[in-house]
């Protein structure tokens, strides 16, 4: 067997700065220069271990535990004045048998005790991988904030790119891609909404004498004029060509519907000035309501479809409940002539 | 080349030129338009071009730039965070510099797949070291001065620096420690307060 070791003096204080000597019934005869220093102030030396720490680990019962059971097992303890740091120790009796050694460390608490004490590096052993630990928290810490910097532009350019997918870049309204996904997202909540399906009229004629620039003008205006008539929380959306959609959460009531459909010719209806010209469009609207559940969502386009073509049936610059339609005998592709295109014909109420 | 790097060079001339600057150099050297992301990796021609154009636009040759790369790294309060973790070194300066070759490893402690050049210390006399830097990249010796030289100064350390230019793609740079407590250095706590973005 190896000698035992015999330190000199400050040997035990440099290779472990956080020991303590003990005598047999658990007076502090002697703490390293960083346990001293974790108790500015007040002196450790002549102190019972237990008047100063609460043991945490292990459990034993007794109001004070007896040292003996403590030996080579895994300790922690705990200040019981403030701060009220945590430390983890071992334990073992020295060769003499006169006296007991506990070493120490920060463990988990190891940021908060050197925040707390004001450590410094010469505060440790240089084989405590403590500082180690606290530069790698502390490495950690920054490559994490990059990573969720990178995670907040990443998740903010998807948003954006979704906007835009979902974006009709003429009219900022929504476009055909939204629609499915809206309407998709309605019928699968089973909440009750209405649709108006609504067509432009003389459209066609605008683009053909005046224009596509005037065209594009006529998109625009007539996306405000829908903005400006409906809610927040409808969803407006321009399904193609002249052709738009709208949304409306909430609403089923007819009468209400065909109001909001025929407001919304008549101030389509008003001549778009561009340049030198008027531009003079009318709208055709079909409208149908969604109950909530059971009907599919191309169902539910199809009879605002219907409705549509029975509004162009009549003579367009009108607006057809769906329900009005059912039953009846409308042939879809029996439509007035316009009266020639300079001209809307007049809006008439369903 | 790591984006770490990359992103260095960029916020150093962002945060020394202003963010003209960094916009006429992004055009230039056809970089992303929007920046270099810290967690990516990229084409080491990238950096290559983006050197070559920095020299260019901001007239400095490229040892010299590279140098102020190195000084803004351990100065600039935008990237303090980097600053932190060196002075984890030691507690001198000579201590310090003693670890220097640990840098990479500890690095890659926290960024496995950060490149850095292999270091070497080696002491020629008790105030006096030489530092091999071996790279595939030349001129990381000159962000070295640049580094050493501004923390020399956050330690309070008297130095005198050298780069003694490359052999066989190692750089040598000499260091000698004139005076400990030179000055009064930035104070440095071991644990932070609070998070710097």
């Amino acid at each position: 067997m190896t000698p035992p070791v015999i330190l000199g003096a400050g040997d035990g204080d440099a290779l472990m700065p956080l020991h303590m000597r003990l005598s047999p019934c658990g007076t502090i005869l002697h703490t390293g220069p960083t346990l001293a220093k974790l108790r500015k102030g007040s002196t450790l030396v002549g102190r019972k271990l237990f008047d100063v720490f609460r043991l945490r680990r292990p459990h034993l019962t007794g109001a004070s535990p007896q040292l003996a059971r403590l030996i080579r097992q895994r300790l922690q303890v705990q200040f019981r004045e403030p701060p009220e740091t945590s430390l983890n120790g071992l334990m073992v009796t020295d060769a003499t048998g006169e006296s007991l050694l506990v070493n120490f460390s920060f463990g988990t608490g190891l940021v908060d005790a050197i925040r707390d004490y004001d450590l410094h590096l010469p505060d440790f052993a240089a084989t405590d991988p403590s500082i180690e630990m606290l530069y790698l928290i502390e490495a950690n810490a920054t490559v994490l904030d990059e990573w969720r910097r990178l995670n907040l532009r990443l998740q903010s350019a998807k948003m954006e790119a979704e906007k835009q997918a979902y974006t009709d870049t003429l009219t900022g309204l929504r476009n055909r891609r939204a629609l499915d996904h809206v309407l998709g997202r309605l019928v699968d909540a089973g909440e009750p909404f209405g649709v108006i399906h609504l067509d432009l009229d003389f459209f066609k004629q605008v683009n053909d004498t005046l224009g596509h620039a005037a065209g594009d003008h006529v998109l625009q205006v007539a996306a405000k004029v829908m903005v400006q008539t409906t809610r927040a929380q409808d969803t407006l959306i321009r399904a193609g060509g002249d052709e738009f959609v709208i949304l409306l959460p909430g609403t089923v009531d007819h009468g209400h519907l065909l109001r909001l459909a025929e407001r919304l010719i008549e101030r389509l209806e008003v001549p778009i000035p561009f340049g030198d010209d008027l531009c003079r469009i009318s709208g055709s609207a079909g409208i149908t309501v969604c109950h909530g559940g059971g009907k599919p969502a191309d169902a539910v386009l199809q009879e605002a479809d219907e409705a549509l073509y029975a509004s162009k049936a009549r003579g367009r610059g009108c607006a057809t409940m769906y329900r009005a339609v059912k039953g009846a005998k409308v042939a879809p592709f029996e439509r007035k002539p316009a009266k020639g295109d300079d001209g809307p014909t007049t809006a008439a109420s369903g | 080349m790591h984006g770490l790097i990359n992103r260095a060079i960029q916020c150093f001339v962002r945060d020394t030129c202003g963010p003209d600057a960094w916009e006429r150099l992004a055009r230039v050297a056809e970089l992303p338009p929007s920046g270099f992301e810290a967690m990516f990796v990229y084409d080491d021609q990238i950096t290559e071009r983006m050197l070559d154009a920095a020299v260019l636009l901001l007239a400095k040759p490229r040892d010299v730039l590279l140098e102020d790369v190195g000084t803004y790294l351990v100065s600039n309060p935008n990237v303090e965070p980097l600053r932190r973790l060196l002075r984890f070194g030691g507690e001198t300066f000579l201590e310090f510099l003693q670890t220097v070759d640990d840098l990479p490893r500890r690095a890659q402690l926290a960024l496995p797949d950060l490149e850095l050049p292999a270091i070497e210390v080696i002491g020629v006399e008790e105030d006096t070291f030489r530092i091999g830097c071996r790279w595939a990249h030349a001129g990381f010796g000159h962000v070295l001065v640049g580094m050493l030289r501004t923390l020399a100064d956050d330690y309070g350390a008297l130095v005198l620096l050298d780069h003694h230019g490359c052999e066989d793609r190692v750089e040598t740079v000499t260091v000698q420690v004139l005076r400990e407590g030179f000055a009064v250095g930035r104070p440095f706590q071991l644990a932070s307060e609070g998070r710097a973005s």
